[in-house]
């Protein structure tokens, strides 16, 4: 795929999102909207996976342990093929398979459920470690957030990571700068993020999340890193793409008016 | 004839190497305790499928599960006070609601953690583990029952904790013609005048507590229920239908345990007087585990005496 051609696809993962937050009147744009375009990337370029085959054996897996952000996750599985982007308006209805929350028992392409922050990096963990015990060739990536790594289970299995030369995994932390309460650094500060990763022995990028040719290089630079795990550090921008949105914690967990879900969708169709 | 006493923490790191023998996909994981949980061994046999988490145990959890998505069958071991506490939420979370492969090999439970005292000694997490949607609870009694039971989890497809001791407990099952079934409780003795439903080592205990209401003129029945969820309604209604009075009898708090789970199934199936043995609403402490066992009420002379006060 052309960088063009990413950006147009992110560009429908993230009207997807809106769709969903928009028909469920609640849910989490701003952090869905920053992880966007490394989801995108992750789905249509990086990971081996077969949307035909949603649970062959050797596929790379992706745990989003910011599983609030589940309205990315879907939008990206979706526009991939592994259900009807339709299903979007559903999201959080009764009876849907879109949970609030990833639900691996029920939608297709969930690799592991999540959503109580600080507990998917544990799972990434022991599917790497299965994956070295088999000498399989998938990896597995593992997607926290920036206040989420406030929590320290993210660094028992961290530490895991380390010690076990976790070559196979690759964290990406969504730097967006926001949490609930506010900006990170007011609500407990998580930095330096890069040096925290790095003593723990991971092999630490750190990229524009939204530029794909630096997403491309950190990614292609964690397949190549050997017995050491790897870190990717995505300076994002929360609620991306829609104009009103971007970097404001309001945004964390709320769901667009109706005239908001206008001016999102007509930010977007402005994109592509 | 001398009783032969092993604590089921014993027979759970035995069984899983005998287990361990026969499947690949069975790996263990520990949180820095293999010489007290007895998974030691299994490292020993297998350490290529052994996984030391270090002192990390809601990791651990989480661990275990992304295991279980490819297929391994992870056993995860720790003191019951910190797998079924410490892990509570990544148990219910990680394993429990996406309802992953898991077993949780829970030692050291109850108040005969023995001189450790309270902060070791969880008399609460049968309760807590019991709450978790579809989770399946197993309180061996003995060295017999422990084998089978870690057998039955392996093949069981599901989550599964299971609860052992640390202390030595008389063998009370015999291993030739011992079945152990899942939600199957056992009668182990059949007297008619009061129903005794005991699990773990309080079996033993409610055993010679029979012997000595036996020698007053009352005969009990007396139910081991082994599997507290999902629990063996029929065997615990047929009984007190018949001797209307029930004591249940458990080293775990009265409140949410296998007392609780009998009064739920007595008070809508079948209402009849409830009596609970167990640990009061209150911590332990450090003493040897015979000495707790007796001052915290939970031996034979606690059961006798709740059979005697309310049988009439």
């Amino acid at each position: 795929m052309t960088e063009e051609e990413l950006k147009l696809t992110a560009n429908e993962v993230r009207k997807g999102i809106i769709e969903g937050v928009y028909a469920a009147k609640s849910g989490h744009p701003g952090g869905s909207l920053s992880i966007a375009d490394i989801l995108t990337y992750l789905y249509f370029v990086e990971m081996d996976i077969d949307p035909e085959n949603p649970s062959k054996k050797d596929r790379d897996r992706l745990v989003l342990s910011k599983g609030h952000t589940a309205p990315a996750l879907y939008s990206t599985l979706a526009h991939r093929g592994y259900f009807d982007v339709s299903e979007m308006k559903t999201l959080r209805h009764v009876g849907s398979i879109l949970q609030g929350h990833p639900d691996m028992k029920h939608i297709p392409g969930v690799d592991m459920s999540s959503g109580s922050l600080g507990q998917g990096l544990s799972a990434a963990v022991g599917m790497a470690i299965a994956g070295k015990m088999d000498g399989a060739s998938y990896r597995t990536f593992c997607i926290c957030g920036d206040g989420e790594i406030q929590e320290g289970q993210i660094w028992e299995a961290a530490m895991m990571a380390g010690h076990r030369h976790l070559d196979n995994l690759c964290v990406i932390v969504d730097n967006n700068g926001l949490q609930i309460d506010g900006r990170l650094e007011e609500v407990v500060s998580p930095y330096p993020i890069e040096d925290k990763f790095k003593a723990f022995g991971f092999e630490v990028s750190q990229i524009d999340g939204h530029d794909f040719a630096q997403i491309k290089s950190a990614f292609d630079k964690a397949k190549d890193t050997k017995s050491k795990p790897c870190c990717i550090v995505a300076k994002t921008i929360k609620g991306k793409g829609v104009s009103y949105m971007e970097d404001e914690a309001g945004w964390h967990g709320k769901a667009p008016n109706d005239e908001e879900y206008e001016r999102a969708m007509r930010d977007l169709n402005n994109i592509g | 004839m001398e009783t032969k006493t092993i604590a089921t923490r014993e027979s759970y790191g035995n069984a899983l190497v005998e287990l361990g023998k026969e499947h690949e996909d069975l790996v263990v994981l520990d949180a820095d305790l293999a010489g007290a949980t007895k998974t030691a061994a299994f490292k020993k046999a297998f350490p290529e499928r052994f996984i030391d988490c270090g002192i990390a145990e809601a990791n651990m959890a989480g661990i275990a599960a992304g295991l279980s998505t490819c297929g391994k069958v992870p056993f995860m071991s720790s003191f019951a006070m910190f797998a079924a506490g410490r892990a509570f939420e990544q148990v219910r979370n990680s394993i429990g609601y996406p309802h992953l492969n898991v077993k949780i090999g829970a030692t050291h439970a109850g108040i005969s953690v023995g001189e450790d005292g309270a902060t070791h000694q969880c008399n609460e997490d049968i309760a807590l583990m019991r709450q978790i949607p579809q989770m399946t609870v197993i309180v061996p009694s003995d060295d017999v029952e422990a084998k089978a039971a870690v057998k039955a989890a392996y093949e069981f497809k599901g989550p599964v904790y299971l609860r052992f001791g640390r202390l030595a407990v008389p063998v009370i099952n015999d291993e030739g013609s011992y079945h152990f079934e899942i939600g199957k409780g056992h009668l182990i003795r059949e007297g008619g005048d009061v129903t005794i439903v005991a699990t773990g080592l309080c079996v033993a205990e409610a055993l010679k507590a029979c012997e000595v209401l036996s020698s007053k003129g009352i005969n009990a029945d007396l139910i081991n229920i082994h599997t507290i969820k999902p629990i063996d309604e029929d065997i615990i209604i047929r009984s007190a239908k018949k001797t209307h009075l029930v004591v249940t009898a458990e080293e775990h708090s009265i409140i949410g345990g296998l007392g609780s789970a009998a009064a739920e199934v007595l008070s809508e199936k079948c209402p009849t007087r409830l009596v609970r043995v167990g640990i009061m609403d209150t911590y332990g402490e450090s003493g040897p585990a015979r000495e707790l066992i007796k001052k915290y009420g939970i031996d034979s002379d606690s059961i006798v005496k709740a059979v005697l006060d309310n049988h009439e």
